[in-house]
């Protein structure tokens, strides 16, 4: 005997207990554990939600819950518009187990003409649901996580070998604020590896090439130009601005002043370096407890102790495994999930096709982020790694 | 009493292009000792002119870093790994 909808809710109205929006409010204020759950369509999401809602909707309910309320016996506030469809929500939430679930009754109009707090995201445009829609269906980022990347301020140090595969990726993710320093030109020697540059652009600056290709895959990103070198009297200056620092350095000195630069501003570096056929990466966080370069490395090597790529050669798609890493990395320090690479050294060998993750500590005694630093100010790199006879004098500027 | 040392690759010239040899010994100094005889020169490359480890690179035991173990001291079982793992700058 077929079933009218009316049956259904009825039946619906029979198993799932409701609550008042304001017994919601006092519920999520005195702090309680519960898992808000938005049932309604994306749209009506997009036009405002409760405060610490997440939104699954009724047409996804079955396939996305267990991601986001993992554990059956959490209690359970399904929402809707008008707390229909939270019910009949509420009855699939039950069959599958969930053991505490209640549909809010009145919905999202009754919270919204109580007065209550709402939430509203970032509007985004046609293009933009479109352009991100495979982001969306991923629960860990999902709009909110979308509207924090296109929010988000990011640097890369060098527009080459690893800026170039960084940037594309953080282009394509709609990471909206995209700094680059550089002030090398565009080589035919790069072209085997720094995939951001095209042929015809031999000869030109990199830090425009870059910005011509990433504001091409992407308007929405707003490419910010820093052709010059970084050094100890911009660094301060160029870097503050930024949420995360992505460090694609070929360099020693500029990798110490990188670091150093961040200690001080107290920002994140998410780092990588490449060799032949073996990338190193990790995500540099002194902040938040993590180590610095300086843990790790206290000192760099003398100069032409150890070769450098243009000496001793880089696979072409290494800087892509290596880059892509960094772009990973980057967006989940911004969105904030899965677990950072703070504290931990991925190790890659292209060769053995193998990755190896070691551990890595802050180091109490670190010059700079330990806990009695020596450090405390920006120092003469060059001289520091041995690359000049005599540090450079207070008043040795723009050299 | 043997372990594995993980050579990493600027090193590899001196282990005829090998990524990882078995080497004998029962704490990191005697193992490094022994590799460097095995494989001359390569621990000039470890050590400075004072015969300290230099601060550019890291031995780590399996997945420790040996400044936070017992240092050159920290002994070893078979079967153990050592990552000999330099600073590298590559990036353009």
């Amino acid at each position: 005997m077929s079933k009218t909808g009316r049956d259904l809710l009825d039946a619906a109205r029979g198993d799932v207990p409701e609550i008042t929006a304001e017994e919601v409010k006092h519920t999520v204020d005195s702090g309680a554990e519960v898992a808000l759950i938005d049932v309604r369509e994306p749209d009506e999401f997009r036009g405002g939600y409760l405060p610490g809602a997440e939104h699954v909707s009724r047409g996804f309910l079955e396939l996305k819950i267990e991601q986001v309320v993992p554990d059956r016996t959490t209690p359970i506030v399904a929402y809707c518009a008008g707390g229909v469809r939270s019910l009949l929500a509420g009855q699939v939430l039950q069959s599958m187990g969930y053991q505490n679930v209640k549909s809010m009754a009145g919905g999202y109009g009754k919270w919204k003409d109580l007065g209550f707090p709402v939430q509203v995201d970032k509007q985004m445009s046609a293009e933009q649901l479109n352009r991100y829609s495979r982001h969306f269906l991923l629960s860990q980022i999902g709009e909110k996580g979308q509207a924090k990347l296109l929010d988000a301020k990011v640097v890369l140090i060098g527009a080459g070998g690893l800026g170039s595969p960084t940037g594309l990726y953080l282009t394509a993710m709609g990471v909206g604020n995209i700094g680059i320093v550089d002030l090398d030109v565009v080589d035919m020697s790069n072209l085997q590896r720094q995939i951001v540059h095209t042929n015809d652009r031999v000869g030109t600056s990199k830090v425009e090439s870059a910005a011509a290709t990433l504001t091409a895959l992407n308007p929405d990103v707003n490419v910010i130009a820093h052709e010059e070198r970084l050094n100890r009297d911009n660094a301060l200056d160029i870097l503050k601005d930024y949420d995360v620092i992505v460090n694609g350095a070929d360099n020693f000195p500029t990798r110490y002043l990188v670091n150093d630069a961040a200690v001080f501003l107290g920002k994140p570096i998410v780092d990588a370096s490449i060799f032949k056929f073996e990338g190193q990466a990790t995500v540099y966080h002194p902040a938040v407890g993590g180590p610095c370069y300086r843990c790790l490395y206290p000192e760099p090597p003398p100069p032409g102790m150890v070769p450098s790529c243009q000496d001793a050669g880089v696979l072409g798609a290494l800087c892509g495994t290596m880059g892509s890493i960094q772009a990973t990395e980057t967006a989940k320090l911004i969105v904030g999930f899965g677990e950072p690479l703070i504290g931990k050294l991925l190790m890659y060998d292209a060769l053995k096709s193998q990755f190896r993750t070691l551990k890595i500590r802050r180091d109490p005694a670190c010059p700079v982020c330990g806990d009695s630093p020596s450090i405390t100010e920006l120092i003469d790199y060059e001289f520091f790694c041995g690359l000049t006879e005599a540090p450079a004098g207070a008043a040795a500027n723009g050299h | 009493m043997a372990v594995t040392v993980r050579i990493p690759t600027p090193l590899q010239e001196f282990t005829q292009q090998q990524d990882a040899v078995e080497i004998a010994g029962a704490d990191v100094k005697e193992v490094l000792a022994n590799l460097d005889s095995q494989f001359a020169g390569i621990g000039q490359r470890l050590y400075d002119e004072e015969g300290k480890l230099r601060r550019f690179v890291n031995i780590y035991v399996n997945q420790e870093d040996i400044r936070f173990l017992q240092g050159e001291g920290t002994a070893v079982s078979d079967g153990d790994e050592v990552s000999i793992v330099p600073a590298i700058a590559g990036g353009l």
